[in-house]
This record gives C-alpha cells, structure tokens and sequence, in this order.
C-alpha cells in the first residue's frame, strides 16, 4: 500500500479554474456533520454545549438552527452518561457523533468508551456494532494545565476495537470526519483546539479520505519522519528548514494510527534507512513505540541507525506558557533528530 | 422568612399475593386471570429447572461460571409479561434469563453464553433484547440510549432493564437515571434487590432505607414490590409500561427479592450468609406461594406437578443436548468479529497469530503460519 502523494508542489488536488475555497478547520468539521445529517436521518449530534452556545469550541455553530434540538443535543455533564447512551442508540440503529469538549473528559467514560463500545461487536459475535464516532479536543498547546491536556491516542490505541483518527489539517478533518461518520465501526476523532483557526484549502465537492493510508507531505531520501496530527505541521516546517541544509526528508503523515500504515513507512524505511517518529504523547508505550517496535519487526535489515522518536516529555503537561512549549515535539527537536539519525548533529 | 417545605414523599411497598398464596382482593385489579397465573407458574418452574442444570453444568466442567437465578423468578416474569413480547426490548444484566426467554430467547443461548460462545448472543430475529451484560450497571445506560432512539423515531415501543441493588451504587445507575429523566425516555428501571451484592449485604452498600427512593432524586414515579409477588411484580410493571409507552415517560421499580444461591458458581455464600435468613426467603419462594394458590382454586395438584416436572426436565435435556451438539468456536472468529471488516492489521495477525505482535512478518521471521487447532 503506497502512501498518498500529498506534496506542496502539487496542491491539495487540482483546482482546475475552480475557486480555491478557503475554510477553518472547524469550518470543515461542522461541514463534514451537516452534509452526513442532511443525507442520513440516523445521525445525531450530543454532547455539552453543543447546541445552544454552538459548541464550546464553536464547531457545531449554527446547526441546532438547522437540524433542531431532537439532532443536535445538549446533553447534562455526564461524560459516561451520553458515552453510553450513544451505544444503546448505536445499537439500535442510530448514528450518534458523541462530542467530547476534551478528550481529556473521556477519562470517565472509559469503561463505556473502552470497555463497552470496542467489545460489543465481538461479543455479539457479528451482531451488535457500534457505529458512534466520539470526536473532540486532543492534546496540550493551548495552556490548559495538566488534567485538561490529555492526548489519548498512547492510552486509548491499545485497545483494539476501535478506529483512531487523527487529522494534520482543514482537509483532511472533512473528508476523514466523512468517513468515520459513515464507518460501521466505532471511531475516535482526536481533533486540536490549537488548529481549530487554521485555514487551508478545502474544496466544496463531495469526497471521503479512506482509513489506513498515510499521505506523503515531504519528499526526501535522507531520513523518514513519522507523525499524526498536529506535530504533522512541525515535521514539515523542520523538513523546509532542513532542506536549506540539503537535507530532504520524507513526512508521512499517518493520518488514522488505527489503522496504522506500516506498509508505507517500512516502504520510506526501505529507501532511507533512517526513521524518527514524531508522537506528542508521552514516550513510554506510545504510538511511536509501536511504531518504532514495528518497524525493528519488519524492517529491521533496512536500517542505518536506530530508530528515534520524539516525544513530549515524560511529566504532566506543564501550564506556563513556555514551559508547555518547550515540553511539546517542536520543529528544534526534531530537525535535531534527524540530523542524529544522519550522524551530523 | 419562615422555612417551608418544598419537596414531600412517600414509597409505597406494594403485594398482591402473600407467601400463603392468598390474594389481596382490594390489590387485585388489574393484575393476571387464573389462566395467566398458571401458564407462568408452569414458565417458571421450566426456567428454575434450566437453572438448577446450568449450575450442574458447571459444577461437572461442562461449562463456565454461572450466576444462579434460583428465586427471583417472579420478578424477571411479571415484568417481561408487562411487556409486549417482539415490540418492547429488554436489556439485561444477568440473573433474569426468565424475562429473555419469555421474550422468545432460545434457552440454550443462555448456555452457549456461559459457555463462553459468542454465539450465544447472537440475538434471533424479531427478539427485542440485548445480550446478557456481565459488568454491573453499564447497561442502563445502553438502555436509556435505546429508548432514546424510539422516541427519536418515533416508535410506541419501550425499554425495560434490570439490576441489582449493588448496582445502584454505580455512577452508570445515576447517569442513566438523570439522562432517562431528563430526556423522557420511554424506560422502565426494575432493580431486584436481592440483598446481596456478592457478600456485601443491602444495609452496607447504601444507608437509604429503600432503594425505590433513590428514583425520587430524578423526578420518576417510583415502587417498592413484593419482587416474589407474580401478580405485584406485574400489575405495577404494568402501569410503568403503559405510562411509558403513551409518552409519560421513565419509571422505577424495586423488586424485593432474594439470592436463594450463591453470587455465582465461583462464591460460596455460606461464608458470610446466616442460613436463617436463607431459610426465611426459602419459604418466600414465588413458586411455592403460586402453587398453593393454584391449589386452592384446584388448577393444581400432586399429579399434575409430578408430571409437568418430568415435562420440563425433558425439555431442559433437550437445551442442554442442543447447546453442547453446536461446534465449538473457530479461531479465525476472534478476528473476524473485532471489526466490520477484516483489516490489513488483523489479517496479518491472523496468520501470525504464534507471536503476540500485529507486526511479525512470517517471511522475515521464518515463522510457519499460524495452525488452527493446537
């Protein structure tokens, strides 16, 4: 499975004398939701504030005025509550996107979200799944201390059962919302309150993003560099600053770690031999340790240098603005991987 | 300012049909004709006789762990019996197999179940039920979400669910409670309170005096039944239907009742129960009360027992002999069922099941495939 070319060079896709459409990532999420509940009456939307005050983050903005307040539900705070009404809803047919204000909320549904919703297929043999995509705010970056800044996707993608999807930016949050909402799997939708303002271009066709194929946002024989999410945008940033120093770099963004496309990253691994895994969770039994683990696996004759990662540091998050900053994966630390994965630090 | 009252209440316990068999008559409206009484006497012994062989089953290694039924018979039936069959659904924990089976689950499913077949549940056709759900109190909460979708789509259909007293202290219970409330869904919560959460008694896992209480906390109408009064059980399961049906929303019922066994095949209760109080609910049994009743009004006798006896060993023979003929489970089923579709992740896993890791390249490692049988 090849990863997606997805290069600066090319543009997100042809724009063909069409408009360049420019939207925030909220934008796109709240248009990926409306056009699947305009087309599928089986969708609702739950979760705190998420009509009324159109979402705490504003993503829902403007759809309890279309779809009305038996679709887009303020539910009381209750986390477990409306994790595991979703599931007997989902069960009996409905579609629920379950809006967690934080993922770091979730922590007190995790005996719906982990041990109840991933199992139920299983344990029905077949019968009972559970289509609800739960979906909100990952990860640190916006100083908000340490029990709010949880990224749950080291935790949560051990358990299997269940898909993650993590998107870098505008684009790719509508077409992957788009398919997890249309997955006959449950999914968790780890989105960044610190990318919700970004704006790129998002066209106004219909079109999905499939599960388990990265795309390729950097070109490079040098070194591979791995990443998911929002660290996707500091891997680029650090491989435009490295190719000044004639260093070029392939950037796979994995897009969904569950799914996880290994085979394109041993594919990058087979061409460079070197790999740094870019993860903004904490180090230990993390995604890029499976990463990594995987990688020594599978690919291990294809390797120059042992591979590195590049984490957050192993502590709660911190709250001072630049102490968060500095404990976070930032483009410094990872150009400084890359050229130790290159012998030339 | 003076202080006033702003909130007064009451629980009332209601019974029908006392241990002796002798009906209530100013209670006796609205509850089952002779005909029904002894249709559901002659379902409950089948399904006490289903659970004396399942814990036989267990105890010759035939199958696993099995929580015993034995006792609170009156309370799954009255309440299932409320229910209509096919339309309203019902979301179990564990120890109401009768209110599933009267509800048209096979018996031996219930086997296949503890036997640790996920075939067993495999929900047939037309039967309105969620499988058997082991952890305490999580199914309220599915359960809320499924009467929430009937009124979503509009559907005049309606949710029942079981619990026991321990689970009350979940916070499962309270959050479904308030969403139920909240949201007026079309619910019925029916807690048998059996007195036992494994070992630790009633009066140690809340200090309410009744666990019906608890309901008034979320603004629903509220019972205490005599949990081993059929007719009790029934005629306020009813009323909670009926009112949830035609849009009035959530209700509780606390059925009192007892573990006549033990917690499950794997507890022995005689370490922390005085044998007493065993005693005392032996005599509460609902079978015996419904059979002194039919008695009396001569729709029973010694002769027929015996014979219905032998009827429903026969038909329990026939379960058990259908459950232990299906084929054991495949392998490749536990990763076929983990997701919709087989993933590249799984299927690799699935060939390379020797290791642990998803990774392993077969090529690269030299491993052999995977046999099916070890």
């Amino acid at each position: 499975m090849a990863a997606e070319l997805m290069l600066p060079e090319m543009g997100l896709e042809p724009m063909g004398g069409g408009t360049a459409r420019e939207i925030q990532f909220r934008e796109a999420l709240r248009e990926a939701m409306s056009e699947e509940m305009r087309k599928d009456d089986r969708i609702f939307l739950m979760g705190e504030e998420v009509a009324q005050y159109n979402g705490a983050y504003k993503i829902s903005q403007g759809m309890l005025d279309e779809f009305g307040p038996k679709r887009i539900i303020d539910s009381p705070i209750s986390e477990n509550g409306f994790a595991g009404l979703a599931v007997g809803a989902a069960m009996y047919g409905l579609r629920p996107i379950i809006e967690f204000m934080s993922w770091s909320f979730s922590l007190v549904a995790a005996d719906q979200i982990l041990n109840n919703v991933p199992k139920m297929l299983y344990m029905s043999g077949g019968q009972w799944g559970c289509p609800v995509v739960f979906r909100g705010n990952d990860g640190a970056g916006g100083q908000l201390g340490s029990t709010h800044s949880w990224c749950v996707e080291g935790l949560y993608s051990n358990v299997p059962g269940v898909k993650i999807a993590i998107p870098s930016n505008p684009y790719d949050a509508k077409g992957m919302l788009k398919t997890s909402i249309r997955d006959d799997d449950p999914v968790f939708f780890l989105e960044s309150e610190r990318m919700l303002g970004d704006k790129a271009h998002v066209p106004e066709r219909e079109y999905t993003i499939p599960f388990g194929k990265a795309a390729l946002r950097r070109q490079g024989d040098d070194c591979t560099v791995v990443s998911f999410g929002r660290p996707v945008n500091f891997c680029m940033d650090a491989a435009d600053e490295l190719k000044k120093e004639g260093i070029n770099i392939d950037v796979l963004d994995m897009r969904t770690i569950r799914p996880l496309d290994i085979d394109s990253i041993l594919d990058s691994v087979k061409k460079t031999g070197r790999i740094v895994v870019v993860d903004q969770c904490w180090p230990f039994a993390s995604v890029a340790s499976e990463v990594v683990t995987q990688v020594c696996e599978r690919g291990f004759d294809y390797l120059d240098h042992q591979p590195l990662r590049v984490n957050t540091e192993d502590v709660p998050t911190p709250y001072a603005k630049n102490l968060e900053a500095l404990y976070l994966p930032h483009k410094g630390k990872i150009m400084s991987a890359v050229k130790a994965s290159l012998g030339r630090l | 300012m003076p202080r006033k009252s702003v909130y007064k209440a009451e629980i009332e316990h209601v019974q029908v049909m006392d241990e002796n068999g002798v009906i209530d008559a100013a209670q006796s409206r609205n509850t089952l004709s002779d005909e029904e009484i002894l249709e559901l006497f002659k379902f409950m012994q089948q399904c006490r006789q289903l659970d004396e062989i399942a814990f036989k089953l267990q105890r010759s290694g035939r199958m696993g762990t099995y929580p015993q039924n034995k006792g609170q018979e009156a309370a799954a039936i009255g309440t299932a019996y409320a229910a209509k069959k096919g339309q309203d659904f019902l979301v179990p924990c564990y120890r109401e197999n009768a209110a599933l089976f009267m509800h048209g689950l096979p018996m031996h499913y219930v086997l296949l179940h503890w036997m640790g077949d996920e075939r067993g549940n495999q929900i047939p056709e037309g039967v309105q039920q969620l499988p058997l759900c082991i952890p305490i109190g999580t199914q309220m909460l599915h359960a809320t979400g499924i009467a929430w979708a009937f009124k979503m789509r509009k559907e005049p259909k309606v949710a029942l669910t079981y619990f026991g007293d321990g689970a009350t202290s979940e916070g499962d219970f309270h959050e479904a409670m308030n969403f139920a409330s909240v949201y007026q869904v079309p619910l019925v919560f029916i807690c048998q309170n059996n007195q036992w959460a494994i070992s630790v008694p009633r009066e140690s896992q809340m200090r309410s005096k009744t666990v019906a209480q608890k309901a008034l906390a979320y603004d629903m109408p509220t019972y205490q039944v005599d949990g081993n009064d059929l007719l009790a059980v029934y005629k306020i399961a009813k009323e909670c239907v009926d009112r949830a049906r035609s849009g009035g929303g959530p209700s509780f019922i606390e059925a009192v009742t007892y573990r006549l066994a033990d917690h499950t095949t794997a507890d022995d209760a005689r370490r922390y129960r005085d044998p007493k109080e065993v005693d005392m609910w032996l005599g509460r049994d609902p079978l015996i009360r419904l059979r002194k009743y039919l008695e009396t009004k001569d729709l029973w006798d010694e002769t027929k027992q015996k014979a219905h006896e032998e009827k429903c060993k026969a038909i329990v023979a026939e379960v058990v002999k259908t459950a232990e003929g299906i084929e054991k489970p495949s392998f490749d089923d536990i990763f076929d069922y983990t997701f919709a579709a087989l993933n590249p992740e799984l299927e690799r896993q699935k060939k390379t099941a020797r290791t642990s890791s998803l990774g392993q390249d077969p090529t690269q490692v030299g491993l052999a495939e995977q046999p099916q049988h070890v």
